[in-house]
Order: structure tokens, then C-alpha cells, then sequence
């Protein structure tokens, strides 16, 4: 059930598993995963012949595997891992196998509705992406910083497009890397991209350097007109399509949109920027001094400062932007919209904001204890183990996945 | 006397200054100075007493001491002191040898630093010039490939997404047959260690990876290893001046670590990597501290020590003698643990080389210098000389060094200099004395 | 004669303290501006406890590294920068000065021991320069710039030391010896003698950086 509005959003608590002994024939499992909706636990399990499975809410899978590993829950909470058979690699979903074999896989992804599963291969030492168990047809030298777009229809990955000779220093400058977008390579190649990401219509943007020494951003192959000393991910705004990145300029950072500054290079750093889906709001994890971080909303700097701000989220019509602070990994924070929440953490997850924008859960932990903290107050009670939390659709409940002494346990709870 | 009468050819620095002009020079060297360097340059170049005090600090000196232009001073003349006097205004024969002589006479180990009065920072200085023979794309060619692997593959020995993970899973698998419940946990959210690596651990030295494993396994260690780049900590593009690419490389790996939400990195046995993610790669990224905390293997197994969590089946024979890397000694103050650790696993003396602790002579291969490759080579092992002479003295077998580069560069001026002597990782004893479970 | 002893003691002496501090301030001053633009995660990074530990280390003769491998040029620097700094002060023809100008008084050195201090300065010059021309590690590194400040200090106490023992014209002699004073004053903020003002930041950032960052010694 792929829509959370299908979900069960019952208030009271709900025992999913009530042990997670293990069954007979498993000696180890590893950490459990669980299901958007929370209705599956699930973890990969090593059994007593040496081989390998996945255990779904208390029964092991039929299948078993020499190795699996990248133990993966889609939205529609299928739960997905990459495994070897027979010394060849493949993905098994809800224990059944894709028919592909490759050498190597890894970097599971879905759609945002599930629908869609890409991985990465390696096949024969050549590159590709398989989607939905069909592979790209043009391989390559190399792949990495893969991506399927929000809708499953498209993938893009930096790939290599020539080979190598061991340091082959002027074939380097001279450019063998670029983006392949559905394996098809853009024409432009470049000394490096990283981090393709997609944007509507399928548009797709990426970091490049030019030369050793200039970098820019580069949407479908095309250049911005500006070269810039650094970089960093560009992201496009969901209501116009402009895309927006960190540009370094004369030693500080600012923001470039579709290659116009718009906010004037002053920080020492600029990084994590994020549009809310309306596009009205475009925030940033900035750095006004050295060592001093904090967030930006469309330029304007909160006042709280941080040696470490992370977990940047912003709500999807902009009513809200959320995320955490830290002293070097010691005494958390959540800062939502400006203002610190109170008490300090010994680690928190990122917030997680409700459709209207108007409430803010987080995971966080204390002395070993888990629990979610909701518009700033913990839930009464902790766990032993929390998972990410869910709002409702209507933003009115919050969906707890919670372990407690051995049980797994589904909570809903309605949000004031 | 000078770098200009030892030039070496270099495929990189070659192809490097053949595209050079003076005009290109000029600009670019002043575009660094004035961009990039302040108060701190400018009073370094300007109050530098020409004391000469410092000439026996640098090993390279200690090495050649009828020749000068080893000093730390005497090279500080030979690059800055001529960039400044001429306003940048050298012909690219100058940058040939400005740039050799950075990155291969200088380990930037900051030996130095204890002969300074005024606390002239020539490490500094030498990072300065080699940041500008990056700008004049003249960088020796080994080194320079290393920071293309890191651009493209975030590691710095090509190591593809496919060949690291498949490498752990393999060594898990292996270590199996030793430890039937072993496992290394990957991208293990929440877990209390992230350990991380360089590339040449994957890439050549897979018992490291194992041998970690064990150790971690033995003392029940809740640890995990990223699955995806950013597990390598290494940085060549530090040393050859890229340090655009530098924050790029540091970023990947804390992002990567604060992802999964871990305690602490911890990092296997290399200098040059902790001396980037814990002062300087850090600091480009604009984080004053580590944004999670890093801990040298040194710190790591001595805890692991102290907690009794590692415990010996036996005792590694000794004398030994124990070879204090700079960047985790001078750069960390790490002298005293070590000792105390290698005091623990070996049965016997440490027997101190005339120079340990923060004193300590480098290994001749730090800096960078081992990565600018077999052009090279010479030149670093001539420069140990003094090295080998003060490991000869200790008259012990075995060379207790706990970083890579020291490993690479040590085994070179051993075999140079016959001293017979065999080089051990703490992991190396670790996991050779220690009890292992279910074994 | 006397116009001019009137004018180098008079007005001139003036401009020359003034320029003194007011070099030395606005060096100071527009190095602190450039630091702070330029080497921000450096400054970011001073300690006084680091900074005053590392000083202390590096005053004290033989307590570091550098200073005990060079044991003849550490006794020579220390005993030099002392006498340099309490022969011009104590001097018993300067305290005369200081109370004149400045109406400060103080106990003097004795004449004959003050000229003695004087000839071991000279000596001490003589010695920097001879190991400026003998050393090779320090020839090698040596600038116009190095003998520029040698040549500035050792002036007023050459001559000094002339005009105390009247070996040449005494009224040239002293004017010379004041004029030498003069320049040495104006010329600190500008020479390499601007250690004087620069070295303890130098030192200090060094001291922070091995005590807070890196936790080890820096001596």
C-alpha cells in the first residue's frame, strides 16, 4: 500500500511482532528495518548452513544466499536486498529474484510511489544502472553518484567514458567523465561531475570542473556561463524549474541561481541548500564565520550559531524549515524556523515535517533511550529503538515504529 | 649549491612547465599571495631572523650536511624568498625546480618547529608554494594522478563502488574461516565506531582490512564501515595544493559519517589522513573542530587496552623500537599512548631511536613525498639517511610504526641502508597476540 | 655644532618616538586587519594559556629543542636582546635623558660597567656577522636585508661606545651615536628588527596551535 492514506491511522498502539527470538536455523540476524507504513520488520539473518536470508515479520524468506547485503524497504514497503547466488549478484524483493545476473550490484533506489527499483551493476567489468530489472544498454568504464528521478522514469549516474591509462595525466584533463542520463551520455565531457540530480521534465543538472581549477554547474551537458573556484550539489526549484547552487567566490560562499548570484558571496560556507516544493522558499546550511554554522532562508541568517548545523528540511509549502545542530556530535539540537528547541540530545535524526508545515517530529536518543520529540516535547514514553517517524496525510496523527524489550509495536498518535 | 643543480625529470612537472609563461606566472603567483596568504606569510617571510638555527632540525639536512639548500631556511630561499623579491617575475625553469624541491625535499613534518625562536611555521610555507605550483598545474605526475583518483572516485586508488564493497565482503567471508560469527557491519546506522580507511588498504593491503575486522570482532566493538565513497580518509590533493578538492574529499567523508549517525571515526594506522580531517581539510570546510570526533588507531586500541578488551593469548618478542609518525605525534601528541600500548603487546624493551617522541625524525616519506613516485624515490631514501643511521643505533629488530606512509618510506631506507629490520602495524601485533574468540 | 646636538635631541628625538610608536602601532594594526580577513581559521585558534606557555618555554635559555642544539647562538641571543634592551635604558647618561624628557628616574649602571655591556654588544655583533660569512647553513640564507638590521643595531652602540671613550671628535661622535639611535628606532616597524613587535603573535599562534589543536610541545 503505497498511499499513506491507506495506512492504517487508528490511534492506540499496535503489536506488530511481539519477539524477535530468532527463528529456528538462524544464528545472527543483523539491525531490523522496517516498512513506511510500519505493518513489517524485517532484517537480512545468517543461518546455520552459512548461508543467508531475510527474515519478514518473524518467518524467513524461502530463498537463502551465499552473501546479501543492502537490506532495503521501498515505499510500498516491499523489502529489497542485493544477494549472490551461484557467485553471480541479483535483487531479491519479497523473496523473489530478478531474472539479471550481474558480477556486482549496489545502490538500491525507488520511486517515490515504490513502483520503480534501480540498482547499480557491474557486469563483465563494464557500468551500468538496471531499473526495474531491465539494464541500461550502453555500459560503461565507470559509474557512480547514481539517481532515479522522482517519478522512476529516468536515472542518471557520473559515468566514465574512456578508459585510463595508469597516470595518464593529460587524458584526465582533457575530460573522460560525464553524465549519463537512461545510459544515454550527454555529448560534453568533463574532468569531473558529481552529484546529477534530476528536476522536472526530466531535466538533469550536475557539479563539473572545467579544468583542475574551475567549476561550474551543468544542466542536460550545457555550461552555466560563470566558472566559479568551487561548488557544490545544485538543486532545482520544483515551481519554476531554476536551479540553485553554492558558488565559491573570491574565497567565500554564496548562492547562484541559473548562474545570477543571489546571495552575495559572504559566507565561509554554503552547502545542503533545499526549495520547498512550492518553491517560494529556498534555506541553506551556511557558515557566517569560521567555525560558526547556522541556517539561511532565502538569504535572511538565523541567529543561533553552531560549530555544526545539519539535517537541513524544509517543509513542502514552506511554512516551516527545520534542522539540527550539534557541538562536534555532543548535545543536539533541533531549530525550527529560527528558534532552538529546549534540551540537548546525545544524537537526532533528521525532522521530519508534517504536509501543512505545521508540525515537526524527531527521532532522538539519550542515555541509550529512544524516543520522538513532537513540536519539541518527547512522546511519554521511550524505546529501546525508534524508527523514522510518519505524519498522516491530513498532518492530524503521527505514526510511531517503535521496539521495546524484543517486541516491534506500531503506534498512532493523534498531534495536537 | 641549490635545487637547481639536482633537478629530476618528471613527466608531470615537465608537461607541467612547458605551458608555463612568465606572464602566466607572475599572475598567478601574486593572485595567491594576495589572494590566499596573509598576516601570517607576510610576517613569516618579513621576521625570519636568517638564524640558521633551524638548518639541523630537517632531516634532509641532517642527511646532506655539507649542503644548505636542505635547510629548512635554505629552502624558504629558494622558492618564497625569490617569489617575493622578484614579484613572481621567474621563468618556468625557476617553477620546475620550486616545485620539486616542495614537493619532494619537504615532508612538511614540522620538525622545524622546535628550532624556531619565533615560531616560523616552514611547513606552512612550503604548503604556500606547492598551493602555487598547483595553480601552475606543476605537480610531479604520481601525485597529481592520485588526486585525479580522488576527484572521481572520492578514494585515491581508483577504487570503484563495486571493488570496495565487494573487497570488505570478501575479507568478511575470509575471516569467516577464523571467526565463524564475524561480520563487518556495512552502513550500520547508529553504531558507536565508524572506521575508515585509504584506498591502498582495499586496493593492496587486504590483511589490514581483515586484521582491523578481528580486532574490532574480538572485543566486541559495535563499529560499521560506510558502503558507499567517503570511506576513504586519505588526501593527496592536501599535498599537492588542491584544496578546493580537499574540502570536497572531507565533507564526503563527515557527511558520510553523519549519515549514519555514529559516535565517533576512528581510523586505521595513517599519518598524512588524520592530519586532514582533524586540523586542516576540516578547517577549509569551515568546521574549527571535527564535526564528529576522529580517533587515531594509537588512541583506539590503547582504550581498547586500558578496557580490557583486548586481551593476550601471548606477547610480541621484543626489544623494539618505535617510530613516532608526525602527524598523529606533533600533530596529536600521540608519543605517549603509543608507548604505552606497545609496552602492553611486547615482551621486551622499547629501545627509543635519539629522536622520538615530538622530536621524532620523519619517515622521509610524509608530505606527500612517497605518492610523487619512483622519479623520486632516491631522493627520499638519500634524505633518510640520518633516519637509518639513528635506527641502526637502536640495535633492535623490529620497527613498531603505525602508519602507512612511514611503512613505505621505513621499508625503503631499511633495505637502502641494510639495517635488517622488520616493520610491524599495531594491528599487526594486535592481531597475532591477541585471544581470539571462538578460535 | 650645538644647533644640530639642539635639533637631534630636540625635535628630532621627538619625531623619532613618534614615529616609532606610531610605526609600530599602525604595523600592528593593519596586520591585525589583514589577519583577520585573510587567516581567519588561524586566529580562530589563539590561546592565551597555549600562547603564554610557549613563550615562557622559548625565554628560558636551553629550555627547547633549538636552543639546545645551538648552544653557542643561544648564549649569544639571549645575552644580546638583554643587553640591548637594558644598556640604552640604564645607562647612566640615558637615565639622565629619560628624567629630562620623560621625568622618569631610575637607579643607572656604573659607567665602567655600562661601557663594558657595551663592548660585549659590539663583540656580540661581531660574532653574528662572522657566523653570518663562516656558517654555511647561514650564509646561505642570509639577505641584504640581515646585515640592514645588524648594521642598524650595532650603529648606536659603536658609536656609543666612541663617544663614552672620546676616541674620536666627541661632538661629531655623540651626534652620530644619537642619530644611529634615532634610525634604530624609526627603522624597528620596518626592518627585519620588526620581530620585535611581530615574534610574540608568531610564537603565540605556534604555542596555540601544538598546545590546543595538536597537543604537543612546540620547544
Amino acid at each position: 500500500m503505497h498511499s499513506p492514506a491507506l495506512w492504517d491511522w487508528e490511534p492506540g498502539k499496535r503489536v506488530i511482532l511481539a519477539s524477535t527470538d530468532l527463528p529456528e536455523g538462524v544464528v545472527w540476524t543483523e539491525e531490523p528495518h522496517v516498512s513506511p507504513d510500519g505493518q513489517t520488520i524485517a532484517t537480512l539473518a545468517r543461518l546455520e548452513d552459512e548461508t543467508f536470508t531475510a527474515i519478514v515479520n518473524g518467518t524467513p524468506w524461502e530463498n537463502s544466499f551465499e552473501k546479501a547485503w543492502l537490506p532495503r524497504f521501498s515505499p510500498d514497503g516491499r523489502f529489497t536486498a542485493v544477494v549472490q547466488q551461484d557467485d553471480e549478484w541479483t535483487l531479491a524483493v519479497d523473496d523473489t529474484l530478478w531474472e539479471e545476473r550481474f558480477d556486482y550490484m549496489w545502490g538500491t533506489q525507488f520511486s517515490q510511489d515504490g513502483s520503480v527499483i534501480a540498482t547499480c551493476f557491474q557486469a563483465g567489468g563494464k557500468y551500468g544502472m538496471c531499473v526495474n530489472a531491465a539494464p541500461w544498454e550502453n555500459l560503461f568504464e565507470n559509474l557512480n553518484q547514481s539517481q532515479l528521478s522522482a517519478d522512476g522514469t529516468s536515472t542518471a549516474a557520473v559515468v566514465q567514458l574512456l578508459s585510463l591509462k595508469p597516470a595518464d595525466l593529460d587524458a584526465f584533463q582533457a575530460g573522460v567523465f560525464g553524465v549519463a542520463v537512461n545510459g544515454q551520455a550527454w555529448d560534453s565531457k568533463f574532468l569531473n561531475a558529481w552529484t546529477p540530480t534530476f528536476g522536472a521534465g526530466h531535466n538533469v543538472a550536475a557539479q563539473v570542473r572545467t579544468s583542475l581549477y574551475d567549476y561550474s554547474i551543468a544542466v542536460n551537458g550545457k555550461l552555466w556561463p560563470e566558472l566559479y573556484s568551487c561548488v557544490w550539489e545544485p538543486c532545482f526549484n520544483p515551481a519554476t524549474g531554476k536551479i540553485a547552487a553554492p558558488v565559491r567566490i573570491g574565497g567565500k560562499w554564496g548562492m547562484a541561481q541559473d548562474g545570477q548570484i543571489i546571495w552575495e558571496p559572504v559566507f565561509y560556507q554554503c552547502w545542503q541548500q533545499a526549495f520547498s516544493q512550492n518553491g517560494q522558499i529556498l534555506a541553506a546550511i551556511v557558515a557566517p564565520d569560521f567555525g560558526e554554522f547556522t541556517v539561511a532562508v532565502n538569504g535572511k541568517v538565523w541567529s543561533d550559531r553552531f560549530p555544526v548545523v545539519t539535517d537541513l528540511m524544509v517543509g513542502a509549502d514552506g511554512a516551516c524549515v527545520a534542522a539540527l545542530s550539534s557541538e562536534n556530535n555532543r548535545n543536539w539540537r533541533v531549530m525550527v524556523d529560527g528558534r532552538v528547541w529546549e534540551g540537548t540530545w546525545d544524537m537526532a535524526w533528521k525532522p521530519v515535517i508534517s504536509p501543512r508545515g505545521n508540525h515537526v517530529a524527531v527521532k532522538v536518543e539519550r542515555g541509550g533511550r529512544q524516543t520522538i520529540l513532537i513540536n519539541g516535547r518527547p512522546f511519554d514514553k521511550d524505546f529501546d529503538r525508534v524508527f523514522d517517524p510518519v505524519f498522516s496525510p491530513d498532518g492530524t496523527k503521527l505514526l510511531i515504529k517503535a521496539m521495546n524489550m524484543g517486541a516491534y509495536f506500531r503506534v498512532v498518535t493523534p498531534v495536537a | 649549491m641549490g635545487i637547481h643543480d639536482r633537478l629530476i625529470e618528471d613527466v608531470g612537472l615537465r608537461r607541467g612547465v612547458s605551458r608555463l609563461t612568465p606572464e602566466k606566472i607572475e599572475k598567478t603567483v601574486n593572485a595567491v599571495l594576495k589572494n590566499e596568504t596573509g598576516a601570517r606569510l607576510k610576517v613569516y617571510s618579513e621576521t625570519c631572523m636568517r638564524c640558521g638555527m633551524c638548518a639541523t632540525a630537517c632531516h634532509y639536512a641532517q642527511s646532506h650536511p655539507d649542503d644548505p639548500s636542505y635547510t629548512p631556511a635554505g629552502k624558504v630561499r629558494q622558492t618564497l624568498d625569490v617569489l617575493l623579491d622578484k614579484g613572481g617575475k621567474v621563468e618556468p625553469d625557476f617553477i620546475y625546480g620550486m616545485a620539486q624541491l616542495a614537493y619532494t625535499e619537504c615532508n612538511l613534518c614540522r620538525r622545524c618547529v622546535h628550532y624556531c625562536p619565533i615560531g616560523i611555521d616552514t611547513g606552512y610555507i612550503m604548503t604556500v608554494i606547492r598551493r602555487i605550483c598547483h595553480k601552475l598545474g606543476v605537480t610531479p605526475q604520481y601525485i597529481q594522478d592520485t588526486a585525479h583518483s580522488h576527484s572521481a572516485t572520492f578514494n585515491q586508488m581508483w577504487v570503484k563502488d563495486d571493488e570496495w564493497a565487494d573487497t570488505l565482503q570478501w575479507q568478511e567471508e575470509e575471516a569467516r574461516e577464523e571467526f565463524p560469527n564475524m561480520r563487518i557491519p556495512l552502513d550500520k546506522e547508529g553504531a558507536d565506531i565508524y572506521y575508515s580507511v585509504i584506498a591502498p588498504e582495499p586496493k593492496f593491503r587486504t590483511q589490514l582490512i581483515y586484521q582491523a575486522a578481528a580486532i574490532m570482532h574480538a572485543a566486541g566493538v559495535d563499529w560499521t564501515m560506510p558502503a558507499e565513497p567517503g570511506w576513504d580518509n586519505s588526501d593527496m590533493c592536501m599535498f599537492t595544493g588542491d584544496f578546493e578538492m580537499m574540502g570536497r574529499l572531507k565533507r564526503r567523508h563527515f557527511e558520510s559519517a553523519q549519515k549514519l549517525k555514529v559516535k565517533r571515526i576512528v581510523m586505521g594506522e595513517c599519518g598524512h589522513a588524520f592530519r586532514s580531517i582533524y586540523d586542516v581539510g576540516n578547517r577549509w570546510d569551515g568546521w574549527m573542530w571535527h564535526p564528529i570526533p576522529v580517533v587515531h588507531s594509537i588512541e583506539f586500541f590503547w582504550e581498547l587496552m586500558r578496557d580490557g578488551k583486548i586481551k593476550l593469548a601471548k606477547k610480541y618478542p621484543g626489544p623494539v623500537t618505535v617510530h613516532d609518525p608526525c602527524n598523529v605525534v606533533r600533530g596529536r601528541g600521540l608519543h605517549e599512548k603509543l608507548r604505552e600500548l606497545v609496552r602492553f603487546l611486547i615482551d621486551g624493551d622499547i629501545v627509543e631511536m635519539a629522536s622520538h617522541g615530538e622530536h621524532n625524525i620523519c619517515c622521509t616519506a610524509g608530505g606527500g613525498v612517497i605518492n610523487c613516485g619512483p622519479p623520486f624515490k632516491n631522493v627520499r631514501v638519500a634524505g633518510s639517511k640520518s633516519k637509518a643511521e639513528e635506527l641502526k643505533a637502536t640495535g633492535v629488530k623490529t620497527i613498531v610504526a603505525p602508519c602507512h606512509n612511514c611503512h613505505g618510506g621505513l621499508e625503503d631506507t631499511v633495505h637502502a641502508y641494510h639495517l635488517g629490520m622488520e616493520i610491524k602495524f599495531l594491528g599487526d601485533i594486535i592481531y597475532e597476540c591477541m585471544e581470539k574468540p571462538e578460535a | 655644532m650645538n644647533t644640530i646636538y639642539e635639533f637631534v635631541t630636540g625635535p628630532l628625538a621627538w619625531l623619532t618616538w613618534t614615529a616609532f610608536f606610531a610605526g609600530c602601532a599602525w604595523r600592528l594594526a593593519s596586520m591585525y586587519k589583514l589577519a583577520k580577513s585573510k587567516d581567519t581559521s588561524s586566529i580562530a585558534f589563539m590561546s592565551w594559556k597555549y600562547s603564554l606557555r610557549s613563550i615562557a618555554h622559548w625565554v628560558t635559555p636551553f629550555a627547547t629543542l633549538g636552543w639546545r642544539k645551538n648552544p653557542a647562538l643561544t648564549v649569544a641571543t639571549f645575552l644580546f636582546h638583554v643587553l640591548i634592551f637594558a644598556v640604552p635604558i640604564f645607562l647612566t647618561a640615558h637615565v639622565m635623558l629619560w628624567d629630562q624628557f620623560f621625568g622618569i628616574s631610575f637607579p643607572a649602571i656604573p659607567d665602567p660597567i655600562g661601557d663594558y655591556l657595551t663592548i660585549v654588544v659590539i663583540a656580540l655583533c661581531v660574532f653574528f656577522a662572522v657566523r653570518r660569512l663562516q656558517d654555511p647553513n647561514v650564509r646561505y640564507i642570509t639577505k641584504k636585508a640581515d646585515w640592514i638590521a645588524l648594521a642598524i643595531v650595532f650603529a648606536p652602540f659603536m658609536t656609543g661606545f666612541l663617544a663614552f671613550r672620546q676616541i674620536l671628535d666627541y661632538d661629531t661622535m655623540i651626534i652620530l651615536h644619537i642619530l644611529a639611535g634615532e634610525i634604530m628606532l624609526v627603522a624597528i616597524p620596518w626592518t627585519r628588527l620588526s620581530h620585535m613587535v611581530f615574534a610574540v603573535f608568531t610564537r603565540s599562534y605556534m604555542g596555540s596551535e601544538f598546545g590546543g589543536v595538536r597537543h604537543a610541545r612546540d620547544w
